[in-house]
């Protein structure tokens, strides 16, 4: 019924995408390649684009500027049913009239397959919900639901797999339970998932591959471990986890590393960590890399001095300590509960110490508060 | 039940405990009232529809099936009825397809001149009838077009889609329009799309607005009357014929609209709690 071309599959390949809605820019000359069988997440806080490129690559809309490839086919302009491509759709979009199976078996009689039943119940066996094959969506739990579109996608075997906030509806614990399940599928059925989420916990879980979205560019893109690890701008940094930014300055080099002062304490980082364009600079330490400790103990790595405990929460896994620094700043550190040592107290005075290698820095210029103050539990926009 | 529990506590006085029991049924004495009110007239209506009258239906004279048995015994009511039945099915018909098509146009597009279309749609439905009625005769006259039964299927198109369109646009407004980008994305083209998701979605408030459709249609005693002319529709042969005595048969022909009605409802009761309970 459409031409469809299964044959049409390779990196999905965004060139200078820009989407406007009158005044406003969605997304702003973004460019981009997912390879082929790659687990990709496009990750941002509400409003950053990601559902509006979404939408572009299904063909539910059509960039103002640039183009899109799948492999060498364009289908900037193609219609949603003209691509290769399926979507799990934020809240399911299940069809209410129909029955699980006649839902799964959409696609594929749009396609003008005849026999269905085989397809549709070897699906059925992947989401381990054969049972449910005649009933109808409303008489299904969410999670079940959440299963069953992603079922009705990837029965149709897509060159590409699109992931809307798939697992936004389900609570905590289900959640958890489908990110691995999800990642469990990708990997049995081999094609390529794009997902899209504010949550950044969900797509370290499953992508290997990160994009991070805000006011409709790439902040950064890389493996969940490079972004954490290494961010290149604050948004990133505050976004992905905590931070801690302490201003600096770079004083000179010693051989691979830069001498850095932060107020008037010399430590010292990799110099290929420094995301800096001059001396000014953002020092960051995530809180678990710190490492806290009384004044007079012995300690290793870089040193900052002169710390008071303001504040304790014990968490079970850790113990999260908020530390006055001298010049006046708060910083967190999460010490794990595992080396016996009873937790300080407040008011105590402490050294902390880290790990040279742990140190990344940002431009001096940065917003030290950017991806801090975004909501990410509001729904991205429609 | 309440009383005799009431009754059980000696140490409340009985003022008291009146006005406990009053309180707590005054929502089902109100609603006694309420649905006799409501109901009287469908009784009466009901009850008359048996009574031997011979000319004049205004006295109970007796019990008789007769009536019920020869339905088109009085002169003219079967071919009025007949009338009102084949003017109510084509208004519902030409009404049903023009007013859905005019709600997916305003529930679903962003036109020019949207919100205009949208509040004048609703202007048949707030003008008086006999506005409507007087007018249109004088328009089909200026045509020489004579009254009879295509003015009349046309008036009663006329009225009937504004109310189509209110009800299958509050309809259409309730559609996640996620299913059909679900169904494009499903290989689905807009043709099929339509086909499969959106018209199966949207049909009961198309059923529910061709019922209200023939509904109005063949109630309409007004507008009919100026259009019609020489033919007689139902709600026209009962009206004429008060004059002289409305016969028992018309009371028949009332009663067993009503039954009918019941039955539709009662159907689609049926069907949606089934619909319901086999979650």
């Amino acid at each position: 019924m459409s031409d469809v071309s299964s044959a049409t599959h390779g990196d999905l390949r965004l060139t200078r995408i820009t989407k406007s809605y009158g005044d406003f820019t969605a997304v702003n000359d973004l460019s981009l390649t997912i390879a082929e069988g790659s687990f990709f997440a496009l990750l941002g806080p509400s409003g950053c684009g990601k559902t509006t490129t979404l939408r572009m690559i299904a063909g539910l809309e059509e960039p103002t500027v640039g183009s899109i490839h799948l492999g060498a086919t364009d289908i900037t302009t193609k219609r949603p049913y003209q691509r290769p491509i399926n979507t799990v759709f934020q809240n399911y979009a299940l069809f209410p009239h129909l029955t699980i199976f006649e839902n799964i078996a959409f696609g594929l009689r749009r396609r003008g397959i005849k026999d269905v039943t085989a397809d549709v119940n070897k699906v059925l066996e992947l989401v381990e919900l054969p049972h449910l094959a005649q009933r109808k969506p409303t008489q299904l739990s969410g999670g079940q639901q959440q299963r069953i579109a992603l079922a009705r996608a990837i029965v149709n075997r897509p060159a590409l797999l699109l992931l809307d906030e798939p697992l936004g509806a389900l609570d905590l614990k289900l959640r958890r339970q489908m990110q691995i399940e999800l990642k469990w599928i990708q990997r049995e059925v081999g094609l390529t998932f794009v997902h899209v989420t504010h949550d950044q916990e969900e797509a370290m879980t499953m992508a290997d591959t990160i994009a991070v979205m805000n006011e409709g560019e790439i902040e950064q893109m890389g493996s969940p471990a490079d972004l954490y690890d290494n961010p290149n701008t604050a948004f990133v940094a505050n976004f992905l986890g905590q931070s801690n930014l302490i201003k600096g300055r770079i004083e000179g080099t010693d051989g691979d590393n830069l001498v850095v002062d932060l107020f008037g304490q010399k430590i010292s980082m990799p110099k290929n960590r420094s995301h800096a364009v001059d001396s000014s600079i953002y020092a960051g330490i995530r809180p678990e890399k710190f490492r806290i400790s009384l004044v007079g103990t012995p300690t290793r790595g870089n040193i900052l001095t002169g710390g008071r405990i303001e504040d304790v929460s014990y968490i079970g896994v850790s113990t999260q300590y908020q530390v006055t620094m001298p010049w006046g700043q708060e910083v967190m550190v999460f010490e794990q509960n595992d080396d016996g040592v009873p937790p300080f107290d407040k008011g105590d005075e402490v050294v902390i110490s880290w790990e040279p290698n742990f140190t990344f820095a940002l431009r001096g210029d940065e917003d030290v508060e950017a991806g801090l103050e975004v909501n990410p539990e509001e729904p991205e926009e429609e | 039940m309440n009383k005799q529990k009431d009754a059980s506590i000696p140490t409340i006085p009985t003022k008291a405990r009146l006005s406990r029991w009053f309180g707590r049924n005054l929502i089902r004495i109100y609603a006694v009232f309420g649905f006799t009110y409501l109901f009287i007239p469908v009784l009466y209506t009901f009850a008359f529809s048996f009574n031997d009258s011979g000319k004049s239906n205004l006295i109970w004279k007796g019990f008789t099936l007769n009536n019920w048995k020869n339905p088109c015994g009085a002169p003219e009511v079967c071919s009025a009825l007949g009338n009102s039945i084949k003017i109510g099915l084509l208004a519902t018909t030409f009404s049903t397809i023009l007013g859905t098509m005019i709600a997916f146009a305003i529930g679903r597009y962003a036109f020019k001149g949207r919100s205009t279309s949208n509040l004048l749609i609703f202007l048949p439905m707030a003008t008086p009838e006999i506005v409507l009625g007087a007018s249109l005769l004088s328009l089909f006259l200026v045509f020489h077009i004579n009254p009879g039964f295509w003015p009349t299927v046309i008036a009663h198109v006329m009225f009937c889609i504004s109310f189509v369109v209110v009800t299958v646009k509050a309809r259409i407004a309730s559609l996640d329009p996620r299913l059909e980008q679900a169904a494009m994305d499903l290989y689905a083209n807009e043709l099929e799309t339509f086909r499969r998701v959106t018209l199966p979605l949207v049909a009961p408030g198309i059923a529910g607005a061709a019922l209200l459709a023939f509904s109005l249609s063949f109630d309409d005693f007004i507008i009919t009357n100026f259009n019609s002319g020489t033919l007689t529709t139902f709600p026209k042969f009962v009206y004429v014929s008060a004059a002289r005595g409305i016969p028992a048969q018309a009371n028949v022909i009332g009663s067993g609209m009503f039954i009918l009605a019941l039955l539709i409802v009662i159907a689609g009761q049926f069907v949606g709690r089934k619909v319901k309970v086999s979650k």
